[in-house]
């Protein structure tokens, strides 16, 4: 068996993941085994991650999705050649269980570290589906969390932010818009379900920060949902039935406006032919119609992770650990510690 | 029998290597400092540091002892996520003992004592014990509330004591954390005599804070 055995952990928010990957000495990835435990049913009726909840239920979940990880991957722990884990950014609490899991693998096996940065890991989740990024490319990454324009000259090391949400998180949007709308939690499926019988020209909400002196990259979706809720309450306040998959519809088209355009915008001011959209937003129905449109009118290549790579998991924190060794990085040390707000521009630490 | 000990349950980061002897535990390295915010950050490289000073390795254990508590949660999980995934690395059992146990095994004589210790939020988390067994607890409530069950119990051991020495009025006894030996001490006949270990399951005592949501409230007047 050639190339180099990575095991990648995820635990920075809702879901327990524990990915294998082999990487050749090209540099190129073969996905092995991807295993998510996730706790999403548990916050399920407090509208949103309740951190304590997401912290034991990941301390109760490691070390069986591991099993079950290093048997789907038909490999033994002492197949392992390196270990990646999340350090940053997500949730102080749930973070440190991974990092602390990932330090005592690494220590027993008395193999190298690699801690990285989550959002690098959303980005790497497209190598193990469409191989090798090309040169530079402009990934738009969108979920429940994050909602930021990412320049990627390396996967190994140079990451820029070039644009991010001021406010809430396109997921956070269609949380709370759900919740407007009685709609389970959480949003995006339900409101993509629903949305699919809207016309998405019914109501014209408003499209944040696209005005001429906003920032040209930067993102708000904190109006929107309050235009929405206040759409909503107009008409129960009228006595008149709430048109759920107009309302759906409409929003749903807002998000998908002002996210396509923005990132089809970058790509061609920047120079950059490929863009990548990822993070667990990716996977709305609209949001790809719209980017596949947009990006072939404009002639840059979308690529797509499927939407269970786009989706927090253990696979992606094991893709950045390949690039990484492939790229000769050094490892962390083992006194690294979990790192919530770490910035972008940090791939490992 | 070699043993690695580990407890993040209160603010002290310990982590030893005992040999265990016809009952007898014996330290051969430790290491330990107080900061409540460094678990996660610490508790690996010391055992490492504590298996090298040993002149050993992490293959050469046959036993994990790890407190699960009572201890604030992120600091618990730390050391108890670290002996479950050494555990499942190594192939070695992980045998779990409450953390004021572990307490209560580092006092040397064998009258009644209470261990106590810091769960923030102005409570403490404590148990009795007499004759080396535990009688009461492991229980979280007020030093006010514990104070009013007049267990009729003069002294206590552990950091709690200290912390809220004029609201308890206890003698102070040592130790104040967990001990590598006190661990070793406190998982018994199960570790010295190789049985399976009980689950690895944290001793949190208090809920999650977390409120499910009301009526929605509106964003336009009324
Ligand atoms: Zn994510």
């Amino acid at each position: 068996m050639t190339g180099k055995i990575v095991l990648g952990i995820e635990s920075s928010c809702d879901e327990t993941g524990v990915g294998v990957v082999r990487v050749d000495p090209a540099g190129e990835l073969e996905l092995l085994a991807d295993e998510v435990a996730s706790s999403v049913e548990l916050h399920a009726r407090f509208g949103g991650v309740v951190p304590e909840v997401a912290s034991r239920a990941h301390l109760e979940a490691i070390v069986p999705t591991m099993r079950r990880a290093l048997t789907a991957g038909g490999i033994e722990l002492s197949d392992v050649d390196a270990i990646a884990v999340t350090c940053g950014p997500g949730l102080a609490g749930a973070l440190l269980v991974g990092v602390a899991a990932a330090k005592a693998y690494a220590a027993a096996l008395d193999v190298p570290l690699y801690g990285v940065n989550h959002l690098a890991g959303h980005v790497a989740a497209d190598t193990l589906e469409h191989g090798r990024l090309p040169a530079q490319c402009l990934a738009l990454l969108v979920s429940g969390g994050h909602s930021q324009l990412l320049r990627v000259d390396d996967l190994a090391g140079k990451i820029t932010e070039i644009g991010s949400t001021i406010d809430d998180a396109a997921g956070e949007a269609y949380d709370k818009v759900a919740r407007v709308l009685g709609l389970p939690y959480p949003g995006g499926p339900p409101i993509d379900k629903a949305a699919r019988q809207g016309d998405p020209n019914a109501i014209a909400f408003p499209r944040g920060m696209t005005g001429p002196r906003d920032a040209k990259f930067d993102f708000s979706f904190s109006g929107l949902k309050t235009a929405v809720a206040r759409w909503v309450e107009a008409r129960e306040r009228d006595g008149e039935p709430v048109p759920v998959n107009d309302v759906t519809a409409s929003f749903q088209e807002a998000v998908a406006d002002v996210l396509t355009a923005k990132a089809v915008r970058a790509a061609i001011e920047l120079g950059i032919g490929t863009l990548v959209i990822s993070g667990g937003v990716a996977a709305n129905s609209r949001l790809s119609t719209l980017a596949g449109q947009r990006c072939a009118e404009a002639g840059i290549e979308l690529r797509v992770p499927r939407p269970r790579l786009c989706t927090d998991n253990g696979a992606m924190i094991a893709a950045v650990g390949a690039h990484l060794v492939a790229a000769g990085v050094a490892p962390s040390s083992l006194d690294l510690s979990a790192t919530p707000a770490l910035p972008v521009h940090t791939v490992s630490v | 029998m070699l043993v690695l000990a580990l407890d993040t349950a209160t603010p002290s980061v310990t982590a030893g290597v005992v040999e265990l002897a016809a009952g007898q535990p014996t330290v051969l390295a430790e290491r330990g400092s107080v900061d409540a915010r460094a678990h996660g950050e610490l508790l690996t490289p010391y055992a490492r540091e504590a298996l090298a000073e040993a002149g050993t390795g992490m293959r050469e254990l046959d036993a994990l002892v790890c407190g699960i508590g009572p201890g604030p949660f992120t600091g618990l999980r730390a050391g108890m996520v670290t002996a479950a995934a050494l555990g499942h690395a190594l192939g070695l059992p992980v045998y779990p003992v409450c953390s004021l146990d572990a307490i209560a095994a580092g006092v040397p004589d064998p009258d009644p004592l209470l261990v106590v210790t810091d769960a923030r939020r102005r409570e403490v988390y404590w148990a009795s014990y007499a004759a080396g067994a535990r009688t009461g607890g492991p229980h979280v409530e007020s030093p006010a509330t514990l104070v009013a069950r007049e267990l009729g119990i003069g002294r206590a051991a552990g950091h709690g004591a200290r912390l809220y020495a004029e609201a308890l009025g206890f003698v102070e006894i040592p130790p104040a954390y967990p001990s590598p030996a006190g661990l070793v001490r406190a998982a018994g006949a199960p570790l010295a005599g190789g049985e399976p270990p009980g689950a690895l399951t944290p001793l949190y005592l208090r809920r999650p804070d977390a409120a499910e949501p009301g009526t929605r409230k509106r964003v336009s007047q009324p």
